[in-house]
C-alpha cells in the first residue's frame, strides 16, 4: 500500500466530565474536568489503572460514550453533540482496535475487514483491492481466506488493525489492543502500529495499564487516576521529570529500578545520628544523559559513589537511565546540587544508618 | 400389512411433512423478526424499547403458556378466515405456525442474545446503523445458535402435527390414533411410531450438521 493517506486530525477534550447512574449509590463520576489536546499525527498514550476513566474517555472520541458535561473535538466535529448521522460520519473517520479484537467469528479474515467498506457503502468493485491491500500491510496476505478462530492472537490483532484502516480513518483508537497479548507479539504488534503513524500520518489514540507500551510508541503521554488527567506531555519529559505519584508508580514498573530488599529494609526517612549513607535516585535525561555524571563527580568533587541499581532505557530516539546511588550522608547535597547543574534529576529516597 | 395400509403410511408421512414445512418456514418468516427485536429492544440494548419489549414479551408468553390441543380448537373462527376452512391439512397449518411463532421468536432471542456485545461495540464504532448491526453482525454471528433453535422448533412441531387430528388435519399422529387406537391395528401404531422417530431423527441430524457448517467458532473444549 504505497498510498500517503490524508493526515491525522487532532483531538480536543475541553472541560469533559461524566458520570454514570449507579443504582443505590446516585451519580458516580467517571471523569472530571479532563481537558487534552492530541496533536494531529502523534501516538499519544494515556496510562492509568483499571477503572480510572481511560475507557470512557477514548469511547467518547467515536461517540461510543457521551459526555455529561465539556466537549470532544475530532477534525472540528463537536462529537458529544453530533447527531446520529454526523456521528456515524464521524466514526468512519476513527478506527478503533480492541483488547479482545471483537472479530466476527462468522466471517472470515477478508470478510473482517471488509465489514466496515459494506457498512460505509462502498462500492464492491472498489472493496476488493482495497482489502487485498490491506491484508498485505498487516502481513496477512496468506490468510485472508481463514476464520478468526484459526488465527493466534497476534494475527487476530492484524486483522483487527486492517479493518480498523478499512476506511481511511484520521484517527485510530487503541483499547488496550495488546494487553491480551505475549510481550513478543506485543511488540510486533507495537512496531505496526509505529510504521502506520509514520506511513498514514494518522493520529494514534491508545489507552494502556503499561508504561512500556508508552515509553515504546508513544510520543505524548497522559496519566489518569480518578477520573482526572494527573500529568501529561511529551513522553521524554514525562518520564524523565514526573511530577504525580501515580506516573512514578507506574515508572518504577517498567524501568525496573527498585532498592535490592537489604537496603530498602533499613532505608529511613531521616538522617540519623552518625555515620549514614544518603540514597538517591539519579534520572539521566537530556543532553547529559549518556555523560559519565557519576565518574566525574568522583573525580571533581572526591565524593564516592555507590550504584545500588540501575537501567538505561530508551524513550524514541532519546537515552533514559536511571539509578539508584548512595553517598555519604554529609555530603549529599552537594553531590545532588552538582547532578542537578549537570540537568540530572535527583531525588533523595532515604538514609540508611 | 396390506398395500392399502403403507399407501395410508406414506400419504400421512407426506402430509406431516407438508405442515411442518409450511408452518416452519411461516413460523421462522415471522418468528425471526420478532425474536430478534426482542433481543434489540430490551432495556440498553440496540433499539432499547423497554415498553415494547415487555408488551411484545407479554404475548410471546401468553400464546405459549396455552396447551396446543386447546390452541387449535381456541382459533378455529381466525383459522377460517384464514385458510377459508376449519378443517383438513391446510387449516391445521394456522394454529401450527401460531405456535411456532412465539416458540421461535424465543429461541431465535435467545441466540440473539449470546452475541458477543464487543462486536456490536465494533460495528457501532465502524458508523453501522442499528439494521446494519441485526443483518451484518447480530444474525450471522447468531447463525449456529439460531440453527439448533430451528431444529427444536422442527422437531416441536412434528409432535404438534399429530394433536391437529382434532381440526381434521390428519397426517401421522391422527392416522395412529384413528386405526392404531380406535380400530385395535396395534402394527399401524408401531408403523407410525417409527416413522416418527425416523423423522425427528433425521431433522436432528440434518439441524446439527447444518449448525457445524455455519459455526466458525473454535471447537468448545469437551469433557473435562
Amino acid at each position: 500500500m504505497a498510498e500517503k493517506q490524508t493526515t491525522g486530525a487532532a483531538i480536543s477534550f475541553a472541560a469533559l466530565g461524566k458520570s454514570f447512574d449507579k443504582k443505590g449509590s446516585g451519580q458516580v463520576m467517571a471523569l472530571e474536568d479532563v481537558s487534552l489536546d492530541v496533536p494531529a499525527g502523534t501516538i499519544t498514550g494515556i496510562i492509568g489503572r483499571s477503572g480510572a476513566g481511560k475507557s470512557t474517555l477514548l469511547r467518547m472520541v467515536n461517540g461510543l460514550e457521551q459526555p455529561t458535561t465539556g466537549t470532544v473535538t475530532v477534525a472540528g466535529h463537536d462529537v458529544g453533540r453530533a447527531s446520529a448521522a454526523e456521528l456515524r460520519h464521524i466514526r468512519r473517520d476513527v478506527g478503533m482496535i480492541f483488547q479482545h479484537f471483537n472479530l466476527l467469528s462468522s466471517r472470515t479474515v477478508y470478510g473482517n475487514v471488509a465489514l466496515p467498506l459494506e457498512i460505509a457503502g462502498v462500492p464492491s468493485s472498489e472493496i476488493k483491492p482495497r482489502v487485498d491491500d490491506l491484508i498485505a500491510r498487516v502481513g496477512l496476505e496468506d490468510l485472508s481466506r481463514r476464520y478468526p478462530a484459526e488465527l493466534s492472537g497476534g494475527q487476530k490483532q492484524r486483522v483487527g488493525i486492517a479493518r480498523a484502516l478499512a476506511t481511511r480513518p484520521k484517527v485510530l483508537l487503541s483499547d488496550e489492543a495488546t494487553s491480551a497479548l505475549d510481550p513478543e507479539t506485543t511488540q510486533t504488534v507495537l512496531k505496526l502500529l509505529a510504521d502506520i503513524n509514520r506511513d498514514l500520518g494518522l493520529t494514534i489514540l491508545l489507552i494502556t495499564h503499561e508504561m512500556a507500551v508508552v515509553r515504546d510508541i508513544a510520543s505524548h503521554v497522559a496519566v489518569i487516576d480518578g477520573g482526572r488527567i494527573v500529568e501529561a506531555g511529551s513522553t521524554y519529559e514525562v518520564f524523565a521529570d514526573p511530577k504525580h505519584p501515580t506516573t512514578r508508580s507506574f515508572l518504577s514498573g517498567i524501568t525496573g529500578v527498585t532498592l535490592p530488599s537489604f537496603i530498602a529494609d533499613r532505608l529511613q526517612p531521616e538522617r540519623p545520628e552518625g555515620k549514614a549513607q544518603e540514597v538517591i535516585r539519579v534520572t539521566f535525561a537530556g543532553r547529559h544523559a549518556t555523560d559519565p555524571m557519576l565518574a566525574m563527580l568522583t573525580s571533581e568533587l572526591g565524593i564516592a559513589v555507590n550504584i545500588l541499581a540501575g537501567a538505561i532505557e530508551e524513550i524514541g530516539p532519546h537515552p533514559f537511565g536511571n539509578l539508584l546511588v548512595s553517598v555519604e550522608a554529609g555530603r549529599g547535597a552537594e553531590a545532588r546540587a552538582y547532578l542537578e547543574r549537570h540537568e540530572l534529576i535527583t531525588e533523595v529516597l532515604g538514609y540508611v544508618g | 400389512m396390506s398395500a392399502n395400509l403403507i399407501n395410508m403410511l406414506i400419504e400421512a408421512t407426506l402430509q406431516t411433512l407438508y405442515m411442518v414445512a409450511i408452518s416452519g418456514a411461516l413460523g421462522t418468516l415471522f418468528g425471526l423478526p420478532i425474536g430478534v427485536y426482542l433481543a434489540v429492544s430490551q432495556r440498553g440494548e440496540l433499539l432499547s424499547s423497554p415498553a415494547v419489549n415487555k408488551v411484545l414479551g407479554l404475548v410471546v408468553n401468553a400464546t405459549r403458556s396455552v396447551p396446543f390441543i386447546i390452541l387449535v380448537v381456541a382459533i378455529i373462527p381466525f383459522t377460517r378466515l384464514i385458510a377459508g376452512t376449519s378443517i383438513g391439512t391446510t387449516a391445521a397449518i394456522v394454529p401450527l405456525t401460531i405456535a411456532a411463532v412465539p416458540f421461535i421468536a424465543r429461541l431465535v432471542e435467545n441466540a440473539i442474545r449470546e452475541v458477543d456485545s464487543g462486536l456490536i461495540e465494533a460495528a457501532r464504532a465502524m458508523g453501522a446503523t442499528p439494521l446494519q448491526i441485526i443483518r451484518k453482525v447480530l444474525i450471522p454471528e447468531a447463525l449456529p445458535g439460531i440453527t439448533l433453535g430451528l431444529t427444536l422448533a422442527v422437531v416441536s412441531l412434528i409432535g404438534y402435527s399429530a394433536m391437529v387430528g382434532a381440526v381434521g388435519g390428519e397426517g401421522l399422529g391422527d392416522l395412529g390414533i384413528r386405526y392404531g387406537y380406535q380400530r385395535f391395528m396395534p402394527e399401524v401404531m408401531l408403523a407410525v411410531v417409527v416413522i416418527l422417530i425416523v423423522l425427528v431423527q433425521l431433522v436432528q441430524s440434518l439441524g446439527e450438521g447444518l449448525a457445524r457448517l455455519v459455526d466458525k467458532r473454535a471447537p468448545r473444549n469437551r469433557g473435562r
